[in-house]
């Protein structure tokens, strides 16, 4: 691809993307939301938490793209895109943790005792602990990236453990907490997509934007950071 | 001396199964020699070889896991409930770890690292599959519960879908 043609150079989709976002934090914040037990205001979280799972599931799924193009072409390229989108993809698996614990300690944790009291019965939900495998697993793949000295080497050899541990883990977190039991919302039948009875039409509305705003801004962030990659790589071949 | 309760006494059993497997798996690529890797590649394809392996692995590990069987129930005591079926999902569970170690032995075997790196990355691919087969093997615990049947088909298609995923992507780690 020419620099002119690659998507990556171009500005309209991180405008986009801004301002996807700024409208998720203006009207998430200011619109009517229906005032559910036990949730109430804390489900305007949903804007922020749910999205930061999806923007992670998106960039690890590009990531294991890449590392499929990668195995096919042998392009260096591909290898630098399959990494740093797994990387910002595990920021976002942070995020979505953190935004997680702030809501669960407001609506899981029991209001009687100290909020850490409450951790032992939340963190065993099997949601958490899909959540906790993905991103170990991403954090294994970097370290076997950087145990191989070989640049060839280590692009194939972590590209063969992405492919595989990508089509491990996807189905186990996505068929295993329908299995077991869960606190976590969303056991049935697709979590925040079921479009008759999950979300109201007014929360939609804010949702479907939020999660491209942020997807858009994860991938911004990697685009920059393969950039340089990319740079880096341009002055050690020359 | 008491024996464990029934709950310890499965989730005892189904951790060593996992140590057993990476103990015995991770031999298998390994200890091989330079030198007989290179006979291999001049006899045989990289699929040929690669199931093989998977073959001969899971068969050691069909072995092990009767054997870890037999002597849990002679030192531990037996709880079991339904003990033909706890067999049959001790099988299936063997043959499951040792499909997911075989290939990641060989995937640790190329970045020439030791056991170790084996673990780090097959601890977060077997959890879900361990979570399963502990919640399968709880109901041969308890005349009551009945072992769901879409479970086990589910386990045997991830073994399924892990043989097809070593067969397309272990000539990617053969060719040197």
């Amino acid at each position: 691809m020419t620099e002119a043609k690659n998507y990556m150079y171009r500005p309209w989709w991180k405008i986009t993307g801004v301002l996807l976002l700024i409208y998720t934090f203006i009207a998430g914040l200011l619109l009517k939301v229906p005032a559910l037990p036990a949730l109430q205001e804390t489900i305007r979280n949903l804007y922020f938490h749910v999205c930061m799972w999806f923007a992670m599931m998106i960039l690890f799924t590009v990531s294991v793209v890449n590392a499929i193009r990668y195995l096919r072409n042998l392009d260096i390229k591909y290898d630098i895109y399959a990494r740093q989108f797994a990387i910002v993809g595990i920021v976002f698996g942070i995020l979505g943790y953190i935004t997680g614990a702030i809501w669960a300690s407001y609506t899981w944790a029991d209001p009687n005792k100290p909020v850490y009291n409450s951790f032992s019965s939340i963190a065993r939900d099997p949601k958490l602990i899909g959540a906790a495998i993905a991103l170990l697993v991403y954090f294994a793949y970097l370290i076997l990236r950087d145990s191989i000295q070989d640049i060839d080497k280590k692009a194939r050899i972590s590209s063969v453990y992405n492919i595989f541990a990508y089509t491990m883990l996807f189905p186990a977190i996505w068929i295993l907490p329908r299995i077991l039991p869960s606190l976590h919302p969303g056991n049935e039948g697709n979590p925040a997509l079921d479009v008759k009875n999950d979300i109201s039409g007014n929360m939609r509305m804010v949702f479907y934007p939020a999660v491209i705003g942020w997807t858009l801004l994860g991938v911004w962030i990697t685009t920059l950071k393969i950039r340089i990659s990319l740079l880096i790589e341009k002055k050690l071949t020359s | 001396m008491d024996s464990p309760e029934s709950k310890v006494w499965n989730g005892l059993f189904w951790v060593i199964q996992l140590f057993v497997c990476i103990n015995a798996v991770a031999k298998s690529f390994l200890q091989e020699s330079r030198g007989r890797m290179l006979y291999y590649y001049s006899i045989t394809s990289p699929s040929n070889f690669v199931l093989a392996k998977l073959l001969f692995n899971s068969i050691l590990m069909l072995i092990m896991s009767l054997l870890s069987l037999l002597l849990f129930t002679l030192f531990l005591g037996n709880p079991l409930e339904k003990a033909a079926q706890f067999i049959g999902l001790v099988l299936l569970g063997g043959w499951s770890l040792s499909l997911i170690f075989t290939f990641l032995a060989a995937i640790a075997a190329k970045a020439q690292q030791n056991a170790a790196i084996m673990a780090v990355l097959g601890f977060p691919i077997i959890i879900p599959q361990l979570l399963l087969l502990m919640k399968l093997s709880n109901a041969a615990f308890a005349p009551l519960l009945t072992i769901s049947a879409t479970t086990v088909l589910l386990l045997i298609a991830l073994d399924i879908m892990v043989i097809l995923l070593a067969v397309i992507l272990f000539p990617f780690l053969w060719k040197d």
